[in-house]
This record gives C-alpha cells, structure tokens and sequence, in this order.
C-alpha cells in the first residue's frame, strides 16, 4: 500500500505493509541507517525520531499511522543543530550505537523546556539507556545545549 | 601465565596465530596490506609499515587494529603513532584494520580487543612504529638531497633539511617505504609529547558518531543484500530443532526463503520487518536438550555441591588451618554473584556473502583474527578465502569475543546463495546470550589480638568460561579467568589458603567486562569491611594498616597474567590515602545514608571508590555520589580515560543494584530491557568526582574495566554503613536488602 509524509522536510512515498514499523521504513526500505534498532518494545529509545516535533518510539510507530504527517529522523537534524554541537564539544559518545536516540530525544526536550533542570532532565531521559553510560554526559551537554543559541 | 598466546598455540583450531613473532615492539615492515574497509583515496598511497599509510596527496592513514566499541581505540591508538610520526592526529583518516599476523595483541596472542589490553599492547609498538616511519621520512629526504639524515627534522607532515630544503610527506612516502628499517627507534621523551596526555584532545569518531554516519555492523549494505531472522530454541546449551512448519512463513508476501541451519531456523526476506514477522508464523519444534529442566534451584544446588569440595589451591602462604585456630576471633561470610547478560545496544548481527570460492563478512567483532578459521569449517571454504571486515561496534563488553553469529550468518547465506544479513531480535540477542557466571564465594578470617586479618580462607565455586571457550586456557583446574582480582589478594595476611572449584551448570558462560573482578572484588572487598567492623575499626583505616607491602612480587598474579608487573603496595597506599581525602571520608551523614569504600588492582590500574548511598524505607537505593581516584599510569588520552571510569561505573552499578539473568526450563527469563534492568538517567549518580593518580609516564595501565568491579563492593558497603545490613547477594534489590 502506498503511503506518504513529510520526511525530513521531503515529501516522501512508500510501498510497504501499514503494519511495517516506521523504523524499518527509514532503517531498510528508505536506506536510512542513522535510527538504530535496541529492542523493538520502546524500552530504550534507540529508535527515538520526532512525529511533528514530538519524540516518539519509530519501533513502536507503524508507517501507517504517519500518513500525511511530519517526521524528522537523526538525518533531519541537520549535522549542526545546538544539540549536536554540545554532543561534539563534550565528546558524549562512546560506541554511539544510542546517541541517535539520546540526541532526538534531547533535541524534543530544549523545544520544550529552553532551560532544563535536573529533575527536567531526568524525566525526559530516562527512556533512553546508554550501556556505556554516557548520561552525565548526556546531562551536561543538554543544559551547555541550553545555552546555545 | 595467565597469557593467552602461552597456550592457545597449542591449540589446533588457534595453530594460525602463530605468536611467536608478534613481540611487542615488532614492526613487521614490509608487510604487505590486505583488503580493508577501504575509504576513499583519491590517491597512491605508500606504507613504510602495516600502521601507516601515506598518499602522494598527503594524506595520513593510521590502521586501527583494536575494535572501537566505545572505548577510544579508534583515537588512542592512532594518538601514539602521529605523536612520533609527527603528523596532525586531528588530520589523519582511521581504518579498521583487516585480520593480520601483524596485528596480534602480544598480551592475548590474538587480534583480539579484550582484557584492557589496547593500550597497554600498543605503548611502545605503535610509538615506535610512528617514530620508525619518521626515521625512514627523513632517510629518503637526506638521500634525495645529498645531506646527513642528522641535518634533516620532521615535523607537521614535512621533511626539512640544510640551506631551506623541504618535502612534503607525500612526496617521501614511496622512497621512505622502501628505505632500511631502523634497528635503534629512540622515543620522544614525555616533555616534547604533543598528543599524548593531552587534556583537550576530541575523539576523532564523536561526528561521525553525533551525526550518525558511523558504521555499525548493523548499518552494512551491499547490493543484493537479503534480511534474516531467526528462530533459536530457548536454551543456550545442548538444545536442537527436530522440525519445522513453515507453511504460513513462507506464504509472507516479500519472503525469500526459510531455511534450517546449525543453531535454528533462518527466514530470508526483502526486510528485517517481513523476515520478522514471518519468523513469528514458524511452527518449531524442538529437543530442549539436557539442560531442558534446568532452574535457578537447580543450578544454586549444583554451585553449593561445588563449594563444599576441597577445590584446588591458586594461592597459598603460611598455614591457614594454624592460623584460623590461634586466630581471637573468626569472620565467616558467602557471597552470591548472579548471572548478567553483557545486552551490548546494538544486538549481534552480521552481514555474510558467502559463494562459491570465496566469502565476505561484514561484522561487529572484537575477535577478527579467529573469524575465518571458524566460519571456514562451517560454510566449507579455506580461511585464506574468507575475508573479514571490521565495522564500529553497538557495544562490546566482551560478548563480541565470541563468533557465533558470525556463523550463524555465513551458514545461512551459504544455504540460501545470497548475501545475507542476519539480525538478533533484543529477545534472541538477551536469551542467547554468554552469562557472566554466577558463583559461591566462601571466606574465613582469622583475626589477631588487634582485629588484623592474620588468616584467611577463600573458596571460589563457578562456571569456568576457558572451560567452555579457549580450554587450554585451564591448567590444572584453574581457569585464570576465575581468579582475577584474588589471585592478587592485596592485604598482608601470613596464613591463607585459597581454592578454586570449578563446577559447570549448563548455562552458556561468557566474558562480561572486568570478568571475574566483578564476583571476586566483591566477595574479598565487603568482607574486609566485615573484618574491619568486627575488628571495631575504620574501613579505611583497616585496610591502610595491613596492605602487604612486600613487592618480592613473585606471589601475586600467578594466575591473572593479564595484570602483572607492576609494584603494587605503595599504589594502594596512596590511592586509598587519596580517595579519603577527596570523599571526606568520614563526614557526618544523616540516618539512612552511608558512604562505602572498595578497593582494587587490574589490568595494572590500581582504583578505589567511595560511593554514597541513601536506603529508603521501602530499602530502595539511591546511589548519590561516587568519589573515586585511579592509578592508572599515564593517561594516553585524559578525557577518554575520565570517560571509561564513567562507563565503568555505570555498567557496574547496574551489576550491583539491577541486573540478573536467572533461567527456567533451561532458558533464559529476562528477554527485553523490562526483565533485565540497566540503570536509566535517573538513577546514575549526578555527582562522579573522578581523580587521576600522577605519573611519570614509565607505564600504562588498563582503563576499561577495573571500574565495572570495584564500585558493587562500594555500594553493598555504603548500604552497611547506612542501615547496617549486610547483604550478601547480589544485585542488592530491596528484596535481599528486606530480607537481610
């Protein structure tokens, strides 16, 4: 069944099962390698992506339901987004396999909630597991996010 | 002992290793390449040896032969080579290295990324290989000009010489590769060091990583690629399928086929999604194997048979039965170490072209140099013609030592004539995985008039995981792998005796960082406390008092070779004299909270940690604050050794407080992040105040996994302080610290 969004600003069209989760669509159908699979329940947020700006589980979001609707991937970032640039100066990632997820989820908070704290932040993160154990990275890189422009 | 390469070499399926050569320090110039991960190179490129390769453009290639799985190898290692080759480490490009004799890790005697071992392998190797290939810059320069190669300098990628001469590397590199290989390489002392210690370094993989373009195995496309997934019985050990329907799978829109392969049944499709959802029609049926019936009872009861035969010695001094029985007073403790799934994010996967008369595999691994060899028995084909590319990896902590999947992939692409890219559901990935084994750990201690430990037993019972994976590694029942972190008892205790029992449960054990650190830290570290309380003494104290400060040294490590060499005693003193000052041990703290103290010795890294915690009424833990000092020798590259504490700590506090594999019917209970629980934001501490010893730069120690081990016994030691309960088994749930 054909089915079409927006894709990182793209108008972007596909064949494939409604049923098909939206993180297979972009990871094998669109090519796009960027959003990582963890555990196919929404219990780790590796596969975070934004659904008209908010963070959701691309696992747990069949391409159906995205018909007509905005989504943004790690791609759609944009490489320089404030986000990103706090991850770069605080060397955030260790194998990275989870940074994808961590940063679109950080990325849905400061759209939010401009100046995070610490309890902010908790809630927000806590879907999100790194096995290497980057959080108090990730923490200090959101609020030096915070005070980008 | 304790050296992997001592004995692996005699072992037939590992004949290829052939150590002999690979000292450290060896440069193997002349070395000719194989294929790689190649990136795009505009242009020729020369190498004046196996780590470095030089483009007529300028351009700098450093081999990265250790698996980047988060731990800095990818930069690290590239660091010691531009600090002597006199390039700028910012402009090189980084490539895997493919499997090469030249490659072996001399500590483990393989191309094998494991044991904290990068670093420390490469210290003086890649230094030398960097400042050799200098050498032979500046050699092919002074000879294009005539001069004494004395006269010339290098330095930024250029050769300059007398009267304003000048050449670019570049321009070097074909001569300069085939000038004679210096037999004296002198080394930079550490003041002209630019990179090396150098607090403001940046990773070179953290864009690529921020931006999502890294590789990871799972990331692997080639053109025709199919996708499959797989269906394995529940249990990990002895467990076989005896048929299959695959009526309804097959019939899947987009599925190209369903195959039976060694370990399970494989459904191939045109996406993961469909091969998935395929998989999930198949009707299996299965022998469960002789572990079918095996539960958590079963496996306790077979572990405390274990622990009441008499073992076999690793450590002995004095005489343990005369020491107990003039002791004042006794201790006596066990500790319980659970089993813990390793649940790397990215779960095992592997891309596996497998023809005719070649292969290719494409995989996150950290054991790229067995990969041909065991596949090759598997698909049929000789390992010369297999070739294996190394990907970034989702993850390591040492289930990426082992092949399996590797296997799995190549059989089923083998059958079904395709590239194919075989991918672990989180379910198989966490079901399939190799535990770090649990075990009995039985201490008694014989305490003199003044409270010091003057005697000590110490029974060690668990799975051997050599037993099971590198056999040879076993001497004489002792697997060095079970005796890490007690083979090196650190305390001055005359009389001790300290056996091993190695007792097989049939749950599939594995290497999980920090190995058996992280059962017998524990054990030792909270029973000194328990010492140190029926003693009526300060921990730190305690400890302080009775450090052995013999450095005859032969005693230590005779097992656990991984860590040996360095003096130890005075490093204790020292790091625990330092970790009390910065945890202002001691303070004042309100009902409910304590601060514990651990101490430890690993792969050369001499670390303490004060961790402090808060126990709620419902005895829940919050684990507020981890302060903790580390001698590690010198920091190749600061931040990132900052970063390993960090990760250390957290993946041990999730070993400590969370996670715990138990098994029903033979398999695996916990099968998804809901089951199995890792720490979140939420619950790592908001304050880890991580201090790093001086050092005059003689030596490097390993920074990967010590941390894992010696933050559990600081915790279970901080719940003791605070509500004076003593648990002893492990993770601490509220449960246990209830019930204690």
């Amino acid at each position: 069944m054909k089915i079409s969004f927006q894709l990182n600003g793209k108008r972007t069209s596909v064949d494939v099962a409604p049923d098909t989760p939206l993180l297979w669509v972009v990871r094998d159908t669109l090519g796009m390698t960027g959003t990582k699979f963890g555990c196919g329940k929404a219990l780790c947020g590796a596969c975070t992506v934004h659904l008209n700006g908010m963070a959701v589980r691309s696992c747990q979001t069949q391409v159906g339901s995205v018909a007509g609707q905005k989504v943004t991937t790690i791609e759609g970032l944009g490489g320089n987004h404030k986000v990103q640039r706090a991850w770069m100066a605080l060397d955030v990632p260790q194998c990275g396999y989870c940074q994808s997820g961590q940063q679109m989820q950080a990325a849905a908070l400061l759209a939010n909630n401009r100046n995070p704290n610490d309890q902010d932040i908790d809630a927000w993160m806590s879907g999100n597991i790194c096995r290497c154990g980057t959080y108090p990275r990730i923490r200090a890189a959101i609020k030096a996010a915070a005070k980008m422009s | 002992m304790g050296k992997i390469e001592n004995v692996l070499k005699n072992e037939n399926r590992r004949d290829f290793l052939k150590v002999s050569g690979a000292g450290v320090g060896g440069l193997a110039l002349g070395f000719s390449l194989q294929l790689g991960p190649k990136i795009a190179q505009a242009a020729t490129t020369h190498s004046p040896n196996a780590w470095i390769k030089i483009g007529t453009d300028n351009s700098v290639t450093i081999m990265c032969a250790r698996s980047e799985m988060g731990q800095d190898v990818y930069t690290s290692m590239p660091m010691l080579v531009a600090e002597e080759l006199n390039v700028d480490l910012n402009k090189v490009n980084v490539e895997f290295a493919p499997p090469a004799e030249v490659y072996i890790n001399a500590l483990l005697g393989g191309q094998l990324t494991g044991g904290s071992t990068s670093v420390r392998d490469a210290w003086e190797k890649l230094r030398k290989a960097g400042a050799s290939a200098r050498m032979m810059l500046v050699a092919a320069a002074a000879d294009d000009w005539g001069v004494d190669a004395s006269k010339c300098s290098a330095n930024n990628g250029m050769v300059k010489g007398p009267g304003g001469k000048k050449a670019k590397y570049g321009a070097l590199a074909e001569k300069a590769s085939t000038m004679e290989v210096p037999k004296e390489v002198p080394l930079k002392p550490k003041s002209e060091w630019k990179f090396i210690g150098n607090v403001k370094q940046a990773r070179l993989d953290t864009k690529a990583k921020v931006q999502a373009t890294a590789g990871y195995g799972i990331d692997t496309r080639v053109p025709g690629m199919l996708y499959a997934a797989v269906w394995m019985p529940p249990q990990t050990m002895g467990a076989k399928v005896t048929s299959y329907d695959d009526s309804r799978a097959k019939n899947v829109p987009g599925v190209k086929a369903v195959v039976q392969y060694s370990r399970g049944v494989a459904v191939v499709a045109d996406s993961y999604w469909t091969a998935k959802k395929a998989k999930d029609m198949l009707n299996v049926k299965y022998d469960a194997g002789p572990n079918g019936k095996k539960d958590m009872g079963m496996i306790w009861e077979e572990l405390e048979l274990g622990a009441v035969e008499p073992g076999v010695t690793f450590r002995e001094a004095g005489n343990a039965d005369e020491g107990m029985a003039k002791a004042s007073k006794t201790v006596e403790a066990e500790y319980r170490l659970p089993f813990k799934s390793h649940s790397p994010l990215e779960p095992q996967n592997t891309m596996a072209d497998v023809r005719s008369d070649k292969a290719i595999i494409i995989t996150p691994t950290q054991f790229q140099q067995i990969v041909p060899h065991v596949v090759s028995g598997a698909i049929g084909l000789k390992p010369e013609q297999i070739e294996v590319h190394t990907t970034f990896l989702g993850g390591g902590f040492g289930r990426r030592v082992e092949t399996d999947y590797c296997i799995d992939a190549a059989e089923i692409s083998k059958a079904v004539g395709a590239p194919v890219q075989m991918i672990w559901s989180r379910e198989d990935d966490m079901m399939h995985d190799s535990y770090s084994p649990g075990g009995i750990y039985k201490l008694n201690a014989g305490l003199d008039s003044g409270g010091q430990m003057a005697a000590m037993t110490y029974k060690a019972t668990s799975p051997s995981i050599s037993a099971v994976l590198f056999p040879s590694l076993v001497k004489d029942g002792i697997d060095p792998f079970a005796v890490e972190g007690i083979d090196n008892f650190p305390y001055a205790t005359p009389d001790m005796k300290f056996t091993y029992q190695m007792t097989d449960v049939g749950v599939r054990p594995g290497y999980w960082r920090a190995v058996s650190h992280n059962n017998n830290v524990p054990a030792l570290e909270c029973f000194v406390d328990e010492c140190a309380h029926a003693a009526g003494k300060d921990p730190i104290e305690y400890r302080m008092a009775q450090f052995d400060m013999d450095e005859s040294g032969a005693k230590k490590h005779k097992w656990s070779g991984l860590s040996s060499g360095i003096a130890e005693g005075p490093r204790f003193k020292a790091v625990l004299e330092a970790v009390r000052k910065k945890s202002n041990w001691g303070k004042k703290m309100p009902a409910g909270k304590g601060q514990g103290v651990a101490i430890m010795e690993g792969y050369n890294t001499v670390l303490a940690a004060v961790a402090e915690v808060s126990v709620d009424s419902s005895n829940v833990i919050s684990l507020e604050k981890i302060t903790s000092v580390v001698d590690a020798g010198q920091l190749v590259h600061p931040d990132q050794a900052l970063a390993q504490m960090q990760s250390c700590f957290v993946y041990g506090m999730c070993a400590g407080m969370f996670s715990e594999i138990t098994i029903r019917d033979g398999a695996t209970e916990q099968d998804n992040f809901d089951t199995y629980r890792l720490a979140r934001m939420n619950e790592v501490p908001k304050v880890m105040d991580i201090h790093f010893m001086p050092s005059d730069g003689s030596f490097v120690g390993g920074l990967g996994e010590p941390g894992t081990a010696v933050i559990v016994p600081a915790i279970a030691n901080a719940v003791f302080a605070a509500t004076g309960k003593r648990v002893r088994e492990f993770p601490l749930t509220p449960e246990r610290i209830s019930a204690a």
